[in-house]
């Protein structure tokens, strides 16, 4: 934490002068320029062991994440799949700090996680921005709460809020906005609070097929210039082959890590290109047995009990 | 214009009615005013400052005790709606105290703060605590989680989550507990007034049953549904249209 806070200026800077190429060439994990060099051997992410276990209505015990290991490194996207009720959204909340896990460790850069914290901001599916704060406000909202300066905050926000490229809406009000730029003023959020790590939930799950496209394209570009980690979470493998250097493939419940692949292909990417067709293949066909498992429980309960993030609260 | 032109039609007619009941001389006019009788009694208590005066001290209390059941009942309402213990003990009983009229205290308030003005603001505070405190409870339980949990994610915690996050979510579903709880804190202020005198509307309206001045109590009657009418007309509405603004919904109310 303590090396973070001096990165964090100069984090701002490189984003600030972009002039890193829009689309670089980047791949893999070890191709961050701008990171201190201590944090090279330490993953940014590292999960080890981590087990979480709920009570149900009935009584009985679930196990919902079992013995998951993966290391995140630092400017890596990571996707991780797998079929509804895996356990994987959970996960994205224990490493928020939103809730704890039974067993196991969550360290980030080294430290374990304790509570949240804005060096690893959440992006959820339903977007999660305040009604009540403009558009502008959102985006401040983070830096409020860390007790930036004023003045400093505006800059950010605006800056934020371009590279979102919604600086006409500052002052717009969330429900005048469609789904898309809601995804892009969340987006700019958690960006502003200048995060190491961006845990996303399946942000785009909810946005029309066009939309989402043009949300990709948006991410990587973002993802390229602020060289930020990021786990990202989905149930559509085309997604996670598309944007991810890595793809995590989750087992229905209990989740476990049933597979890694890494995707190598070259960036810019589209949903399109036939190799991300061909690399999803191979994903979605390991991922099969996990769906037909989890329609299993599905139709065999009639209705499933929901692993939801929200139930261990 | 067809709205207004209906109003002017009804308000005139039921005026006609009375004025007519009135001139008919069916009751003496100590026991039955003519409005014309109730407009004088009005234009002299406003005269002579009586009525100045009375609104004034009235408004001063009410606010005090509507204030402290807000702040009091919000702090309440979100422990009881966060803890499961709270909940399952408390939360019944509140509900089951909200069938108490609030005068039904005014013994017991005599007795502790002796006949004076924290009597009075005992029994507003305890006339609309209990609907500000379910009011928040229901609200801290219906808003959406995510907001919670967005706020705690971008740093927010302790007082800085509640009043930055919390308190703003749960407007929506608590401003009609607000609002109920406004009339009751004025109702209660009423009867308490008129239980000792006080220099309040409710002593006024009092004052002129003491005097069999009927215009009187009418005009300080009217006086009470003026204001509660402009309170909620005017702050609630007008809160209620700020959060349809900034939401884009319709608050459930």
């Amino acid at each position: 934490m303590s090396t973070n806070a001096q990165v964090v200026p100069r984090r701002f800077a490189a984003a600030v002068d972009a002039r890193i190429p829009a689309h670089g060439t980047r791949r893999g994990p070890v191709s961050i320029g701008h990171l201190e060099p201590a944090h090279l051997g330490v993953p940014k992410v590292g999960l080890s062991e981590i087990c979480l276990s709920y009570r149900t209505q009935s009584g009985e015990r679930l196990l919902a994440l079992d013995h998951i290991n993966l290391q995140v490194q630092a400017g890596e996207f990571v996707c991780i799949v797998g079929p509804s009720g895996c356990g994987k959204s959970t996960l994205l909340h224990l490493i928020a700090g939103l809730h704890s896990q039974s067993s196991g460790q969550i360290l980030v850069d080294g430290n374990p996680v304790e509570g949240t914290g804005t060096d690893r901001i959440m992006i959820f599916q339903d977007h999660g921005l305040f009604p009540w704060l403009t558009v502008g406000e959102n985006v401040e909202f983070g830096m409020k709460m860390k007790g930036v300066p004023k003045a400093e905050r505006r800059d950010k926000t605006e800056y934020y809020l371009q590279l979102v490229h919604l600086a006409k809406f500052e002052n717009s009000y969330i429900h005048q906005l469609s789904g898309g730029m809601r995804q892009r003023v969340a987006i700019a959020r958690a960006l502003a609070t200048e995060p190491d790590v961006l845990l996303m939930d399946e942000p785009f799950a909810a946005l029309d097929a066009q939309t989402r496209d043009l949300l990709h394209d948006e991410l990587e570009r973002i993802w390229t210039q602020t060289g930020r980690t990021i786990i990202f979470v989905t149930h559509n493998v085309r997604e996670a082959v598309r944007l991810g250097d890595r793809v995590v493939l989750m087992t229905f419940r209990p989740g476990r890590v049933k597979n890694e692949f890494p995707i190598e292909l070259p960036r810019p990417r589209s949903l399109e290109d036939p190799e991300v067709a061909v690399t999803a293949r191979a994903v979605l066909d390991e991922l099969r047995d996990e769906t037909n498992r989890s329609l299993e429980a599905e139709y065999k309960n009639g209705m499933k009990p929901r692993i939801s993030p929200g139930a261990a609260e | 214009m067809k709205r207004a032109l209906r109003f002017i039609v009804f308000y005139s007619a039921l005026l006609g009615l009375w004025t007519l009941l009135a001139e008919l001389k069916i009751w003496p006019p100590y026991l039955f005013p003519s409005p014309w009788g109730v407009a004088q009694a009005l234009y002299g208590g406003f005269q002579d400052h009586t009525y100045w005066i009375a609104i004034r001290v009235s408004m001063q209390r009410v606010l005090l005790g509507y204030g402290i059941s807000v702040l009091l009942g919000m702090a309440l309402g979100l422990g009881v709606a966060s803890n499961k213990f709270l909940e399952e003990t408390m939360g019944g009983l509140l509900v089951s105290l909200q069938s108490l009229p609030s005068i039904c205290w005014w013994p017991l308030a005599l007795l502790w703060f002796g006949l004076n003005q924290n009597a009075i603001l005992f029994v507003v505070i305890m006339g609309s605590l209990l609907s500000v405190t379910l009011a928040m409870e229901d609200g801290r339980k219906q808003m959406p989680k995510i907001f919670g949990q967005a706020g705690r994610n971008l740093g927010a915690k302790g007082f800085k989550l509640f009043w930055y996050v919390l308190l703003p979510a749960s407007l929506p579903f608590i401003v009609s507990g607000l609002k109920q709880g406004w009339a009751f804190a004025w109702r209660s202020l009423i009867t308490a007034e008129m239980l000792y005198l006080s220099l309040g509307l409710g002593q006024v309206l009092m004052m002129g049953r003491d005097l069999n001045d009927m215009s009187a109590v009418i005009a300080v009657m009217l006086l009470i549904i003026a204001i509660g009418y402009v309170v909620d007309g005017v702050v609630f509405k007008g809160m209620e249209r700020h959060l349809q603004n900034k939401w884009g919904l319709t608050p459930a109310s």
